[in-house]
């Protein structure tokens, strides 16, 4: 899994490539919370356009960021899912929480 | 049509991949739409990852990967010889999970369940967990 970090003001947007799975999920929590902690981000956007799957590993590491942004009264959001993971993100709620887009 | 195909890996968390593209690759002879296919990667994904972390407990094991097509009907057997479930009903309950604290989704077998037609979980604690999921093919 590739991730590409950009931090607009206190907003922390990774652009995500690869599989999202058991195994490449603590790279992208560890990348994440790494640099949720040294910008102070307020804000997530999770720009999925280029992974190709996702299992509900991938769940697990989106609901653990989620936790920590909402706490702070930030917002997580999830932008260009293919159907794949539309599917999955659907089937764990996760699409009442976040903002979710195609 | 009736084909069959066996795969054997250790139980690494990098084999999770290979299993998928291996079984996607084998289930692709079968005329199935891109969601057909993309539920059968998926819930295969979960079978594997649940005997990486859960049967194993991310110690050394083999997970074995049995795939049957019976005329329209995919078939995927995935065995492994850890730890078990000692109770099956709490395993399966949506949002549980075992290891709350490493960040697990507890959604594995509700993937499972959704993606597939039919599963069934034999388990027997101290000598590992065999996971049966069917799927009638319609293209």
């Amino acid at each position: 899994m590739n991730i590409k970090l950009e931090n607009i003001g206190t907003t922390l947007v990774a652009k995500l490539g690869g599989e999202l799975d058991h195994h490449t999920a603590p790279k992208l929590r560890d990348t994440l919370d790494r640099e949720i902690a040294l910008n102070n981000t307020r804000n997530i956007v999770l720009d999925f356009d280029g992974v190709t799957f996702m299992d509900s590993s991938g769940i697990g590491v989106i609901i653990g960021r989620y936790k920590q942004i909402a706490a702070l009264g930030g917002k997580v959001m999830i932008i260009r899912v293919k159907p794949q993971v539309d599917k999955i993100l659907e089937l764990s709620g996760l699409k009442k929480i976040l903002d979710c887009s195609h | 049509m009736e084909n069959y195909m066996k795969l054997e890996v250790p139980a690494k968390s990098c084999n999770e991949a290979f299993v998928r593209a291996a079984v996607s690759a084998f289930a692709v002879q079968l005329d199935l739409s891109v969601e057909e296919l993309a539920d059968i990667k998926t819930a295969v994904s979960e079978a594997v990852t649940n005997s990486v972390v859960h049967g194993y407990v991310n110690m050394k094991g083999i997970v074995k990967i049995v795939c049957r097509i019976i005329e329209d009907i995919f078939e995927i057997e995935v065995t492994d010889f850890g730890v078990g479930i000692e109770n099956i009903s709490r395993a399966m309950q949506p949002l549980y999970t075992s290891m709350p604290e490493s960040e697990r989704s507890g959604m594995g077998f509700t993937v499972m369940q959704t993606f597939m037609d039919e599963l069934s979980v034999q388990s027997e604690p101290g000598e590992g967990t065999v996971v049966t999921m069917k799927k009638r093919i319609r293209g």
